[in-house]
């Protein structure tokens, strides 16, 4: 065991003591790590001006995505079961913008959340289960979903299945590789990428199955686009009739390749992507990644490259690219009239913040805002509502308070921002002139 | 006054044991040095500077029962990689940990395994080279 031996000082004069710590100082190097740092010290969100945040609800569980009925009231998906539930429902009884009543039910952990029409979708990390909403926008059978979709691919790695509606009966099911970049042993340096990937055929892309179906499996559904490493947030673009997409970009370029990558590299690459799908879209995972420094399609160590060679073949460019590893967790089109012009039907990307950019300083946590005009993006992306974390610097994702996660709009155009840390759920409104 | 000098005599004797203690092999700050250029190198990246994981993927590497408890268990985890998802104290961690046993030798596993268990507020025996070379299939 690794000597404590200044627990003893106390005991020894102290001339002798100098004696002591000469003999032992060197070991210090090796001294144990701070304790958690994780405490409340929350403030504020920070908005642009005439935004304001309030907590609509607090430490309802691992909150991802989450989906509000033509009513205002609010249901969230739980990532694991809080008291034995998954799905959380909160309501506003006296309109002050905070949630007073709460219930829950589901007996799943998971992600995706979407409301279209009269009916609930929510999503396990193998299935999707639709419940009916009554006149009043809520779900009575609780425990009586119909399972629409099964049987979906879940090796623990990218398993969340975030989930979008169309407007003819089609649902869009996120199926994420079980893999970093598909080498023949994941996550290990030196190991060659597998060609063809094999992950393709089940994971690594979108696919498309009939809203109206029960018991659907793979056999039912249609791989709607491929080579999308993980997508977590993704929505219909109404303006385009299309389906947006933000991929997590691959991790360790510099931990597998630094003859390659720098660590400053390996934490600035390969870009976090926005892409505007259409249907047979491929996005090049694992062949290639997108160097939004470079503004290149670039192929992937495991395939042959070098961090400049630049990628061949079919793969589709991204509408919008941000720096690396900030884990785009949530997407949503803005399509209310509360929010000045400038926001309208442009797009919030929740980022979750990264962990992979370590040693570096992590990055993300926020919510950021691209501006679209005519359904493509109309200006450079900024952040929108900061200081989730609650820190200026985050080392590790854990000294970060909160981590934003799901978005979602409200029938009066609030938007709604989910954080699966703490469980709040924040609501920000404009009420500037 | 002879008493006086025994006493400082005698805690004399007990600074020499512990400076010598300090600097034994076994938990020498070289084993630590090492330990920590293995850990930022390989482990770093995933279980962050210090020691706190990725909540609901990677595991944190403190007050856990897989850093602190049993040795043969752990080692095995670094040598063969775990691709079940694990739950430590009520939290599931879903990433894959890749197996290291080919990318690092046993004495690297040994140091950095001894380094893990005596920092980030662990206490835990060191681990050496030979166990590690035991549990090698």
């Amino acid at each position: 065991m690794y000597k404590k031996c200044n627990a003893f000082l106390f005991l020894l004069p102290v001339l002798l003591c100098a004696v002591y710590i000469a003999g032992c100082h060197s070991s210090d190097s090796g001294k144990p790590g701070s304790a958690d740092t994780a405490t409340a010290r929350h403030d504020s969100l920070k908005l642009p001006d005439g935004f304001k945040a309030v907590i609509f609800a607090d430490s309802i569980g691992k909150a991802r995505h989450l989906a509000v009925t033509n009513k205002g009231d609010i249901y969230v998906k739980l990532a694991s079961l809080k008291e034995g539930k998954g799905i959380v429902y909160l309501h506003d009884s006296d309109g002050d913008g905070i949630a007073d009543e709460r219930s829950s039910f589901g007996n799943y952990g998971g992600t995706g959340m979407f409301i279209r029409d009269s009916f609930l979708y929510a999503s396990s990390n193998e299935a999707v289960y639709r419940y009916r909403l009554n006149e009043n926008g809520k779900v009575q059978q609780t425990d009586r979903p119909d399972t629409i979709i099964k049987g979906l691919i879940d090796r623990h790695e990218h398993n969340s299945k975030s989930i979008v509606l169309d407007h003819k009966g089609n649902i869009y099911v996120n199926i994420g590789a079980y893999s970093n970049a598909c080498q023949a042993t994941d996550r290990v340096k030196g190991s060659a990428g597998q060609q063809p990937c094999p992950i393709l055929d089940s994971a690594a892309g979108i696919w498309q199955f009939k809203t109206n179906l029960v018991n659907q499996g793979y056999n039912n559904g249609s791989r709607y686009a491929t080579g999308f490493r993980n997508v977590v947030g993704l929505d219909w673009n109404e303006q385009d009739d299309q389906l947006f997409v933000m991929q997590h970009g691959r991790d360790q370029l510099f931990q597998l390749f630094p003859q390659f990558y720098t660590a400053q590299q390996g934490a600035e690459l390969p870009a976090e992507t926005m892409y505007a799908i259409n249907k047979g879209d491929n996005g090049g995972w694992p062949y290639i990644y997108y160097d939004h420094l470079k503004k290149q399609k670039i192929l992937a160590p495991e395939y042959g490259g070098d961090g400049n060679k630049t990628a061949r073949g079919k793969a589709i460019d991204p509408v919008m690219a941000f720096p690396g590893h900030m884990a785009p967790d949530g997407l949503l089109f803005y399509t209310g009239t509360m929010f000045p012009e400038k926001y309208r039907n442009g797009a919030f990307v929740a980022f979750h913040g990264s962990w992979n950019r370590a040693p570096e300083k992590q990055k993300g946590y926020f919510v950021a805002f691209v501006p679209f005009k005519n359904g493509k993006p109309s200006g450079q992306w900024e952040i929108f509502a900061d200081n989730f974390a609650g820190e200026e610097i985050i080392q590790a994702p854990g000294d970060a308070a909160h981590r934003p996660c799901g978005l979602a709009q409200g029938p009066d155009g609030a938007l709604y921002v989910s954080d699966d840390n703490k469980g709040t759920i924040y609501r920000i409104v404009y009420a500037g002139k | 006054m002879k008493k006086t000098w025994l006493v400082l005599a005698g805690m004399l004797v007990v600074v020499e044991f512990l400076v010598i203690a300090c600097n034994s092999p076994a938990t020498s700050a070289a084993v630590m040095k090492s330990g920590e250029k293995v850990y930022t190198q390989t482990c770093l990246p995933c279980h962050q500077a210090d020691g706190s994981g990725v909540p609901g993927l990677n595991p944190p590497l403190k007050n856990s029962a897989y850093v602190s408890g049993e040795p043969a268990k752990l080692i095995g985890i670094v040598i063969d990689g775990l691709s079940t998802g694990v739950e430590i104290n009520g939290e599931a961690y879903t990433n894959l940990m890749p197996p290291l046993g080919s990318t690092l030798n046993d004495n690297e596993i040994a140091d950095v395994l001894t380094y893990i268990r005596n920092s980030f507020g662990n206490q835990a025996k060191n681990i050496s080279a030979e166990q590690v070379k035991a549990e090698r299939k």
